[in-house]
């Protein structure tokens, strides 16, 4: 990775936190480096596999020692519908003698006996620190297996150290589309093309909100990388408006394929009912159609009135019940906005990495009282909950341990989890699971003092 | 007499191996107050984090030097300093245990020597023991990382104890990556039993044993502590859990003198009798056994009796580390099963040892081919794709194992962790009529 490139994305124009730039100059957000001394969370590599991996006919190499791959391999949440081939863990697994003598050629070969095994549509070869520091040549090495074997070969530049998991969710769009997008024509194509951008299939998400877009008339042309199929991102770039969903993470792509395609782009959440309306309307209003626009409405209506049935036992029990909000980006508002769907509060929640936009819409959700948390470590989190009397935490697996430690009830809402969120049969699951997590009869059992207390 | 071959493939498909790293920084959760620190580049602490967090369900302290690609080129020391710094100002640990991973020792930062530096810089931080282990990720695997950090722990100076006087009672057990929190509990209460004191190295029995603490940790809630770790100078004798620990026991016997016994596997009944008998001769001139131990090893016998209809003619395909390979290997063969296939990580003198032809230093793509016509596959979480695949039951054992609760507290060690084992095998079979 050069890097006038990393520069590049760190100030992506596309990005709202640059648009608010500090005194050097640069944006705090995306520049953001870790810690030392403190637990960070993954690194640009770790973000470069989460936006890839989805991919499920491909297979996905890690061109490094044991710890990349396998200390991670399998552990991703995005399901498939169909190939499994992206589930297992490819690594060169250097060694030490590796290293000395270099790995290009070790690399090679992996290539050659993963496609001669599996045949997979791609390979997606991923950098990481240790053979960037010794310098292997990644582009001539793919370029070289590309042209004998005739498979997509495609270099992921993603070593850990150049920076974060969101760093690296950009380096992996870079990788799309460099190598990928644009390299191969749809069948056919209708009027109603979208690719939904960011959405990484996590616990079958998709799969609530696809059938909605059916349902009015859209085609969901690519899926930029849930559940997605390599050959479907090659003709992305033949779709009529890109959908970003729940993340700044690619927003280089969106910008970039408005650049080179002429495809605007429009950023958008799943999660909540008044997002989902928001999301249909606005895509069917980007495409100007009043059939489609009235369609929309309908499915709105009648997945409102089936939503309200659903949801009536539930909002029954969960009203007023307070939430502390730990994540980032978008979902720090728009899970805000599903949770008062359900007529529950949200006590905090924290922006610390959102941007002003993202800011000014939890200020406005929020209201007055509520807080917003710039950090976050645990015993931050603890005091938050403690001082405003929250009855759980929402937030990502990292932090579960920190309240179930602390005896407080836990949801987890990161790329983890078990149960899909996404969509209007999303909030009916989010509903169960808030209501199963704060009704459990164990929290009294987990508080109670020994008798001889 | 197994015959060692290693897979001469460019790529590993489904590691069977987890990071050295990973190993020494689980080794460093066994001692108290104290928190693990990755040289090396964020992830590498986020990954092994990960995979800890979800095997033990526990919050687990892990720390990063934060390497980047700038500072990777001008040597981490700022970053080391920077990172104990705010570590003992956020944490206030008792100990420090610093591990390399394979960035900076392929950049070669030369470690005793920053360290120096940093304490000559820093006098305050006198008090504090740091105990660092050189884990390259390209070398070895999870085993060979714990090995070297038990390494560092006996051969780091903790300050000079009131008295090095021998005490009789005290015993050092030099605990393998072989033995999860429950096994080591289970072996402090049998040594305690003799009436013996076990100084634990390193005790995950106190750390990621899951328990439920009144506040907050940022470093291990327990585990052997520093004022412990000063006490090994006393211990009469060490006993040593693992070939692969070995190393240090030589290094203890070098430093205090303590002669040591290697016990390789502390499952099965003769492996139990002679581990029970070594603690016994220990403990007194006339050597006895607790009650306790004598009925449960009736018991044992019982149970070996139960379940050899079960058992006995069965074919088990294992990929498990050598220690673990070993002791588990031992115990089915004793059973009258026969291993299949054997699979591991990384070379050990032990593995020639194995009760079977041959085992390949391999992946899970390795046991996938061999393991048709198995009835049984025992490895980590991470088969459960090919032993549906191959239509064959999963029993599992070693790191990670994340859908499996109570990983905690399991014990297959003992004469009731064997029967624990025995019976889990049994029973698997008779769930599917064999």
């Amino acid at each position: 990775m050069t890097k006038p490139k990393v520069a590049d994305l760190l100030n992506e124009p596309g990005c709202e936190h640059n648009h608010k730039k500090g005194e050097n100059g640069k944006n705090k957000a995306c520049t953001q480096q870790a810690k030392p001394g403190a637990a960070q969370g993954g690194c640009a590599f770790d973000g470069a596999s989460i936006a890839l991996v989805p991919i499920t006919d491909a297979a996905h190499l890690v061109h490094g020692p044991i710890a990349c791959a396998g200390n991670s391999w399998g552990s991703r949440g995005s399901l498939s519908s169909d190939a499994t081939l992206y589930q297992l863990g490819f690594t060169t697994d250097i060694s030490e003698n590796d290293i000395i003598m270099g790995c290009e050629k070790k690399l090679y070969r992996a290539i050659a006996q993963i496609i001669d095994r599996y045949n997979p549509a791609a390979v997606f070869v991923y950098s990481t620190c240790v053979t960037a520091l010794i310098g292997d040549d990644l582009d001539a090495v793919c370029k070289a297996a590309k042209a004998k074997f005739n498979t997509p070969i495609i270099p992921v530049h993603s070593p850990g150290f150049v920076g974060s998991k969101n760093l690296g969710n950009r380096l992996a769009g870079e990788a799309l589309l460099d190598h990928v997008i644009g390299t191969a024509e749809p069948e056919y194509t209708t009027p109603y093309d979208i690719n939904l951008i960011g959405e990484y299939n996590i616990a079958g998400e998709l799969w609530g909100v696809l059938p909605l877009f059916e349902k009015v008339g859209i085609r969901v042309l690519s899926k930029i990388s849930g559940d997605a199929t390599y050959g479907e991102i090659c003709y992305a770039h033949r779709a009529k408006l890109n959908v970003m969903i729940c993340s700044k993470a690619l927003v280089n792509v969106g910008r970039k394929m408005e650049e080179r395609y002429g495809i605007p782009y429009i950023e958008e959440s799943f999660y909540g009912i008044a997002d989902m309306n928001r999301c249909l309307r606005n895509v069917a209003a980007k495409f100007g159609d009043r059939a489609l626009q009235d369609r929309v409405e309908e499915v709105i209506a009648e997945e409102t009135e089936k939503l309200n049935i659903a949801l009536a036992p539930y909002r029954q029990r969960l009203k007023g019940k307070r939430m502390v909000l730990y994540t980032g980006g978008v979902k720090s508002w728009s899970i805000v906005s599903a949770a008062q769907d359900l007529g529950m509060e949200v006590a905090a929640t924290s922006t610390k990495k959102s941007t002003e936009e993202d800011k000014a819409k939890i200020k406005e959700l929020l209201g007055k009282d509520g807080i917003m948390l710039s950090k976050g470590n645990a015993q931050e989190l603890l005091r938050v909950i403690e001082k405003t009397n929250a009855d759980m935490l929402v937030a990502g697996g990292r932090n579960q341990y920190t309240a179930l430690k602390a005896r407080v009830p836990f949801l987890d809402i990161n790329q983890e989890r078990h149960n899909p969120y996404a969509g209007y049969v999303g909030l009916v699951e989010m509903a169960k699971e808030f209501d199963r997590v704060l009704h459990s009869p164990i929290w009294e059992q987990v508080r109670q003092p020994a008798p001889w207390e | 007499m197994a015959t060692i071959t290693r897979s001469k493939k460019p790529v590993a498909v489904n590691p069977l191996k987890q990071s050295p790293p990973l190993g020494a920084a689980l080794a460093f959760l066994g001692l108290k107050g104290i928190v693990p620190l990755f040289h090396g580049s964020q992830g590498c602490t986020a990954f092994a984090k990960v995979l800890l967090v979800r095997h033990f369900r526990e919050a687990i302290p892990l720390a990063t030097t934060a390497m980047t690609e700038v500072s990777t080129v001008l040597g981490g020391e700022d970053n080391i300093e920077q990172a104990i710094l705010t570590l003992v100002e956020k944490a206030q640990p008792q100990l420090l245990g610093l591990l390399t991973t394979g960035l900076m020792e392929t950049r070669g930062d030369d470690m005793h020597g920053i360290l120096k530096s940093i304490r000559q810089r820093h006098p305050e931080l006198d008090g504090l023991p740091i105990i660092f282990a050189s884990t390259p990720d390209y070398k070895g695997a999870l085993q060979e990382g714990y090995a070297a950090a038990v390494q560092a722990i006996v051969t780091t100076d903790y300050g000079t104890p009131e008295t090095t006087e021998v005490d009789p009672k005290q015993v050092t057990i030099l605990a393998g990556s072989l033995l999860g929190p429950g096994d080591v509990a289970e072996i402090k209460e049998i040594v305690a039993a003799f009436g013996l004191t076990p100084l634990m190295i390193p005790d995950l029995s106190e750390s990621v044993d899951g328990h439920l603490d009144d506040d907050y940790n940022s470093i291990t809630p327990g585990g052997t502590s520093l004022q412990e770790l000063q006490q090994l100078a006393r211990s009469r004798f060490t006993i040593v859990m693992g070939e692969s620990l070995r190393p240090s026991a030589i290094a203890l016997q070098e430093k205090f003198g303590t002669e040591f016994a290697v016990f390789p596997n502390l499952a099965g009944l003769s492996a139990v009798d002679a581990f029970l008998w070594q603690l016994a001769q220990l403990a007194s001139p006339t050597p006895q056994i607790p009650a306790k131990y004598q009925r449960q090893r009736r018991q044992l016998q019982d149970a070996i009796l139960d379940t050899h209809f079960y058992l006995g003619g069965k074919k088990v395909a294992v990929a498990l580390e050598p220690d673990l390979l070993y002791q588990t290997a031992t115990m089915l063969q004793q059973m009258g099963i026969e291993i299949q296939s054997a699979i591991t990580t990384y070379k050990s003198p032990i593995l020639k040892e194995l009760p079977c032809e041959n085992v390949l230093i391999g992946d899970l793509e390795d046991l996938e081919d061999v393991a048709t016509g198995a009835d049984l596959i025992i490895t980590n979480s991470q088969g459960k794709r090919l032993a549906d695949k191959l239509h064959i039951p999963l029993y599992r054992m070693g790191y990670p194992i994340y859908d499996r609760l109570g990983n905690g507290s399991r014990c297959l060690v003992g004469y009731r962790g064997t029967m624990q084992f025995l019976f889990d095998l049994g029973n698997i079979f008779i769930e599917l009529g064999h």
